[in-house]
């Protein structure tokens, strides 16, 4: 299925950079990580990096990604820029959120 | 902690530095607790949130944040800047943090369980980084239409509140006003501890703007609808006062500038602080005569503000040139302003709260609206308006100059807007009509606390100014004008008539007495001349009788001697 949609989708390097906001190492928080690395593994497999943002700890970051909700993930790259909120729980939407599968094939 | 607001400490509140609100609500919003704020759109709840805001950073040493939901800061400082608010120089200056947070669904996708802590975070970043006391939220609403499950979002919300609370936070919270209730989300769930509620409301075409405090817990607050105003000064309300009578009075007297009205009121002049109503038919002279009061005013350096319905500030300074008066010169010295307003610019209401805060900023010692009579509505309303204006001068202890226009100049009350009684002193200005003129008279109806003239008199209006005349009053009535003059110049020749026949018949008494004096002159001649002859007649008898008896001894000594 991966196989199927990956030229359609990811971009020439095909390289994934996102960015995960949490604040501090709270159960959703934790949640969203592992879900997150769950499905890059077995989508993304070496052409992505996660970068885990704590607002706990950086505050000041908050405003320039618009965060709002924690946990939010947010797309850098491929462009454009795209948001999620929760704890990833849902594969299916975080496939789709992710461009890695057309919004079409959502049941 | 237990609130109780009979016998506790007052509630520490936080001054908005709003004209009239802070009046209102007995010192302003609580503070360190949520405020809501809510109404429909465009009703000004935004343009509340940051005026609070920046008076509390500029006033009263209270940094602020304002976390926007709709506009961004950019758009933000542009519209504010409108108003004279440097919102980037506050920034700048660390008294003013300005977030804006986006809130777009699109951009979200929702994909579990979440939380709002980037909110909180975000919020406290921005606190700790000015060390804010005030914090503006709006529209916080606007996250139920960028966020899916309403129910966290309400979880979330109540925490947010609960938070602002904890941390001392005075904050105003702006929400839509929604169906059967306050706000679209039923905010004032969350938010119970004051309520405000803003209002926009279109009657005959004119619209008022009013503002509620719907509640206010542990406080006492004016409970009323009061008018708020919003122009380029910002934002004022106008505090309804009581009814109390509890001004204090002077007894000082202020003199009118024309001579002869002064001379109608026993101490010179009106009490410093009464209102003075000014009442006649169109074209009697009240613009005129409440020009010179304020001519009279200005030249003792009082300041005084001039409300006008009819006519432009220019106008009025150009036509009392015509009676001799000066007053661009007074506009010019800052002693003198006009406020030109058409009267269906605004409703009622409005108008009072923009004369309350044009009053409130110029601190003038003589009001004069001209004429009340343009202010239209119900009976009622003009009336209690106007009672609202005497009672607003009074308490400040200016001195209030009103005119009013007389349909038909009679004395029935239904034209007076039962505004009589409300005036301390009451001109009335009667043109009379006879012998095909008019001409213009003048009484004192009423004079409060002084004795006053109770005749009519008549005045001129010329290049010299106002000249009032004593009107003629004897036998044949009342007269003036030209009827006046032709009854003056009748008397006056009467008076000579009668004058040449006194002096006539004074001159034929004289001839009468000179007459008989010439008689008596006469008579004594004739006298004289009788005594004269009488003497004669004497002296002849007694000549006679010596010369009869020396004959008779010659002739008895002749007989002696023959015997």
């Amino acid at each position: 299925m991966s196989d199927l949609n990956k030229p359609e989708v990811a971009d020439e390097n095909g390289h994934y950079h996102l960015r995960l906001y949490v604040a501090g190492q709270t159960v959703k928080s934790m949640a969203a990580f592992a879900n997150l690395k769950r499905v890059c593994e077995e989508h993304l497999a070496g052409r992505y990096d996660i970068e885990v943002i704590d607002l706990v700890k950086n505050p000041q970051l908050a405003a320039g990604d618009q965060i709002l909700a924690i946990p939010t993930l947010v797309r850098r790259l491929p462009e454009p820029l795209k948001r999620m909120v929760g704890d990833l729980s849902n594969t299916e939407k975080v496939l789709v959120g992710l461009d890695i599968r057309p919004r079409a094939f959502l049941p | 902690m237990a609130l109780d607001p009979t016998s506790g400490p007052a509630l520490p509140k936080a001054r908005t530095g709003i004209v009239g609100f802070d009046d209102v609500t007995f010192g302003g919003l609580p503070a360190g607790r949520p405020t809501l704020v809510c109404g429909a759109a465009g009703c000004g709840k935004t343009l509340f949130a940051v005026t609070a805001l920046v008076n509390g950073a500029t006033q009263f040493g209270e940094p602020g944040v304002f976390m926007s939901f709709e506009e961004r800061a950019e758009d933000l400082a542009a519209n504010f800047a409108s108003l004279g608010y440097d919102l980037d120089g506050l920034v700048a200056d660390g008294k003013l943090a300005i977030d804006h947070v986006r809130v777009e669904r699109s951009e979200i996708e929702e994909t579990g369980e979440y939380d709002l802590e980037g909110l909180f975070i975000r919020l406290a970043y921005a606190v700790d980084t000015i060390g804010a006391k005030r914090v503006v939220l709006d529209t916080i609403e606007t996250l139920f239409s960028g966020l899916t499950d309403a129910s966290i979002l309400r979880a979330e919300l109540r925490r947010l509140f609960g938070w602002l609370r904890d941390r001392g936070l005075t904050a105003i919270i702006t929400g839509e006003r929604g169906e059967g209730q306050l706000t679209r989300q039923g905010l004032e769930e969350y938010v119970s501890d004051c309520v405000i509620l803003l209002d926009n409301r279109v009657e005959d075409q004119i619209t008022t703007r009013r503002l509620r405090v719907v509640k206010y817990r542990g406080s006492a607050h004016g409970t009323n609808e009061y008018p708020f105003l919003i122009d380029d000064q910002g934002i004022s309300v106008l505090p309804v006062t009581s009814a109390e009578l509890g001004y204090g009075v002077s007894n000082e007297i202020m003199s009118t500038g024309i001579g002869g009205l002064d001379a109608m009121l026993s101490p010179g002049g009106f009490y410093r602080g009464s209102s003075v109503l000014i009442s006649g038919m169109a074209g009697t002279g009240k613009t005129s005569i409440a020009s010179s009061l304020v001519d009279a005013a200005c030249q003792r350096g009082e300041r005084c503000l001039s409300f006008v319905f009819e006519e432009s500030g220019d106008q009025i300074c150009r036509n009392a040139r015509s009676i001799g008066l000066d007053l661009k010169r007074h506009v010019e010295n800052g002693l003198l302003r006009f406020e030109a307003a058409r009267p269906s610019l605004f409703g009622l209401e409005m108008h009072l709260a923009r004369m309350h805060r044009d009053i409130e900023r110029f601190q003038p010692s003589i009001v004069v609206l001209d004429p009340i009579s343009a202010l239209r509505g119900p009976n009622s309303e003009v009336q209690a308006t106007l009672l609202r204006m005497v009672d607003l001068l009074k308490i400040r202890g200016i001195t209030a100059v009103f005119t009013s226009l007389r349909t038909d100049g009679t004395f029935e009350d239904d034209d007076d807007l039962g505004l009589s009684s409300l005036m301390d002193a009451w001109v009335k200005l009667v043109s009379v009509e006879a012998n095909g003129e008019r001409t213009r008279t003048l009484y004192v109806i009423k004079a409060r606390g002084m004795s006053h003239s109770n005749q009519v008199r008549e005045f001129q209006m010329s290049a010299a100014g106002i000249a009032l005349i004593d009107a003629y009053i004897g036998p044949a009535g009342v007269l003036t004008g030209t009827a006046r003059v032709v009854q003056e110049a009748e008397e006056h020749a009467a008076t000579l008539r009668r004058r040449q026949e006194s002096e006539r018949r004074k001159r034929e008494v004289f001839r009468r007495r000179q007459g008989i004096e010439r008689q008596i002159a006469e008579l004594r001649a004739s006298l004289e001349i009788a005594e004269d002859e009488e003497a004669v007649l004497v002296t002849e008898d007694e000549a006679r009788d010596t010369v009869m008896k020396k004959e008779r001894l010659i002739v008895s000594a002749r007989r002696g001697a023959a015997e």
